[in-house]
């Protein structure tokens, strides 16, 4: 079976089944990152181009590892040191791009919708590394693929993502991943911070952190978006972190097995203290090491693997 | 010259009837019911269309001066004349702003040169459209502007607002008011709700509108001031609206056929044509903008015509800028309206004739002996998609690229001579 889609944009675009495939393929991509010799020849010969037009370390690092443990040849290029300076848009680099047939673009862009036209209008694979506060795919299949490796399955799990869920494309993308995989979510924010029309997300919403604490298989903690906040959406970094800040007395009232985790960068000490982040629970380093097996596998399927579940 | 047997639909005078139309020294001379005397003057046959008053669209941007790349008044003016406008009035956002005589002598004069159609200029409310000083309607109202607006930049300042409403009464002219409270969208590019969540693009609430429809509403029941609202969007304005109306208070509005036609789910596929404002709003919306056309609510429909050049569309949703093109869908769109929702052709034909006449206190939107000879000849049967080739304009921004229309405009005369001619 190949699998059906040339390019990821969304979660919000994948059945239940893609998902379980991607997250089955990984446990088998994750194995080669802990080999001596970490490369394989599956994708010998492609070209993976990365155009990040917004600041990224995990997420870039982790997609040029992906392909390159994959043999295919990368190359990156930024906002900073790219024409986009000069004034040329990102829709006319892609095209210029496409001129040097990469066989596929992974793209970040601060603006919500780029990664979808991108993949309407060019004929080479399309992944979406993150767009505005649309979605971020990767993000939330490492972020299962985490659950899944710790609790076994995603079914009937609660979670909880706390913070800016309006400004975060994480938290949209994983809403969409665990709702589909049948876990449940709540999202716990100031009214400021929530998205308009989230009550057709199918989820619980919860103004307060304490009670949702004990219930929960996983704490997810958001990122305070300091460069997105344009606004005044709560009082300041004093408040925020009292309320909705993860910190030990908060650890030490989750249930057992719970885990602790953050896409990062991590404010430290605004939505999370040092000794959460550094605690026994925190998984917030497996994300990482995870997330290159999920873009393994993506690049893989993207560029005409085929879908191999044994 | 003649116009013979077609159907003429006058609502200025509530005439609905096959008629001949003579016309000398570019006014109607002679209107004839039941056919006339042949006659060795030129004739053109009308029968199987509609001779309609040449439309009065009071909402348009030019973009000349300033941004003639985007559009100009001869590109504008004949996409105009194809749509079947023969009179439009255009805002004062151009570079430089329209908010002193020069500019508006510079319009008007280029217009004598090249427009095919009527071109009547808008002032701007305050100096460079900043809402801080009034700008110079007095004398721009003596060079020939027909009423002030700071469309597409609201003024914030409710005291500004007060005095602009009463200094432009002391010359006879009209504020036009762009509702939209800005510290309440500042970043804002869709209607606000579950979808712009969805796509992850800030929204636009409604209330960012009806606060600012109930504000000068209220400044113009204080003043005993008219005001007209442009483009109003929401189901809430409309209520807002609806309730001063009851009270007597002098206030009118128009609609454009985009919000009457389209909502925010045209914005799913991150087409920055559906990019305007006010924003493509919920079918709540449209339901109750439908519903006040119906009910006589809404006086006027105006296209907020707004060329933006291709280069610009092709930026992200975020970043590419407000705005399409209407001219040449309006008429279209209003047979759309008459046929999908059933209100009638005559009262939605008054909306782009009469009214906006009456409004902005001008001669034209009727079909009387003595009136302008601006007519347009409408195929009410054609059916028809409109492209890209079809467009007159320089900026091909139009959310109803690909959209099936039945009616068709076929000739267009300004002052008795042809202007467009579909053939």
């Amino acid at each position: 079976m190949t699998w059906p889609y040339k390019d990821l944009i969304a979660i919000y675009d994948l059945k239940r089944e893609d998902i379980s495939t991607i997250l089955e393929m990984a446990s088998s991509f994750k194995e080669i990152s802990k080999r001596d010799i970490k490369k394989v020849p599956t994708l010998r010969g492609k070209t993976v181009v990365l155009l990040f037009y917004e600041p990224s370390t995990r997420t870039r690092l982790s997609f040029e590892l992906a392909a390159k443990r994959l043999s295919a040849d990368t190359t990156a290029l930024s906002a900073s040191g790219s024409s986009f300076t000069k004034g040329e848009t990102i829709m006319d680099a892609a095209h210029n791009v496409m001129a040097m047939a990469p066989d596929c673009i992974v793209v970040r862009y601060p603006y919500a919708g780029i990664p979808s036209k991108m993949a309407q209008l060019l004929p080479c694979s399309v992944i979406n590394a993150g767009d505005g506060y649309h979605e971020h795919p990767t993000q939330a299949l490492l972020d299962m693929f985490t659950m899944k490796e710790r609790f076994g399955s995603l079914e009937g799990l609660k979670v909880a993502i706390v913070g800016d869920i309006m400004h975060s494309r994480v938290a949209r993308s994983n809403v969409y991943g665990l709702r589909k995989m049948g876990a449940q979510v709540v999202l716990v924010a100031p009214r400021t911070l929530l998205p308009p029309g989230v009550d057709t997300w199918g989820v619980d919403v919860s103004a307060e952190l304490d009670p949702v604490m004990p219930d929960c298989d996983v704490i997810m903690m958001l990122r305070v978006q300091k460069e997105r906040l344009s606004r005044q959406f709560f009082s300041g970094d004093r408040e925020y972190s009292i309320f909705y800040g993860l910190n030990r007395a908060r650890v030490e009232m989750m249930k057992p097995d719970a885990i602790i985790m953050h896409p990062g960068p991590m404010n430290r000490g605004v939505e999370i203290t040092c000794d959460a982040a550094e605690s026994a629970r925190s998984m917030i380093l497996d994300q990482v090491e995870n997330g290159v097996a999920i873009r393994m596998t993506l690049l893989y399927l993207s560029l005409g693997g085929s879908v191999n579940v044994d | 010259m003649w116009i013979r047997g077609g159907l003429v639909l006058d609502p200025a005078n509530n005439v609905q009837e096959k008629a001949d139309l003579c016309i000398k020294d570019g006014r109607i001379s002679g209107v004839y019911p039941g056919g006339s005397e042949k006659s060795d003057e030129p004739s053109i046959n009308a029968s199987g269309l509609w001779v309609l008053p040449g439309l009065i669209d009071m909402h348009v941007h030019l973009r000349d001066p300033g941004f003639e790349y985007k559009e100009d008044i001869a590109s504008g003016s004949m996409a105009a004349a194809a749509g079947g406008v023969t009179t439009l009035a255009c805002m004062a956002n151009t570079d430089p702003v329209n908010d002193n005589p020069s500019v508006t002598n510079y319009i008007l004069e280029k217009a004598r040169q090249v427009s095919k159609v009527r071109i009547l200029p808008v002032g701007a409310v305050t100096k460079g459209l900043k809402g801080k000083e009034l700008a110079e309607m007095g004398l721009m109202k003596k060079a020939g502007i027909v009423a002030v607006s700071d469309d597409g930049n609201p003024i914030e300042d409710s005291s500004l607002l007060r005095m602009a409403m009463e200094y432009a009464a002391t010359f006879g002219l009209r504020v036009i008011s762009h509702c939209q409270d800005r510290s309440m969208c500042a970043s804002g590019v869709m209607n606000e709700g579950a979808l712009s969540s969805l796509l992850g693009l800030p929204g636009i609430p409604q209330v960012c509108e009806d606060i600012m429809v109930a504000r000068d509403i209220l400044v113009s029941q204080y003043t005993g001031i008219p005001i007209h609202i442009t483009h109003i969007s929401t189901k809430g304005g409309i209520d807002i609206i609806r309730q001063a109306k009851q009270r007597g208070v002098k206030v009118t509005c128009d609609v454009t056929p985009h919000h009457l036609l389209l909502t925010e789910e045209k914005v799913r596929s991150y087409d920055t044509n559906a990019k305007m404002y006010p924003p493509l709003r919920s079918e709540a919306d449209r339901k109750a903008l439908l519903e006040a056309l119906k009910g006589s609510l809404i006086d006027c429909i105006a296209t907020d015509h707004a060329p933006h050049a291709r280069d610009e569309k092709a930026l992200d949703f975020d970043t590419a800028p407000f705005g399409m093109i209407g001219l040449q869908t309006l008429l279209p769109s209003i047979m759309k309206i008459h046929l999908e929702y059933g209100i009638d052709f005559m009262k939605l034909l008054a909306c782009v004739t009469a009214h906006p006449a009456g409004i902005l206190g001008i001669e034209g939107g009727d079909l009387q002996v003595g009136s302008r000879a601006d007519i347009t000849l409408f195929d009410p049967e054609a059916k028809w998609t409109f492209t890209e080739q079809d467009v007159k304009s320089r900026s091909i921004n139009s959310a109803f690229l690909g959209q099936e229309f039945t009616g068709r405009v076929v000739q267009t005369f300004l002052q008795g001579k042809t202007v467009y001619s579909a053939t």
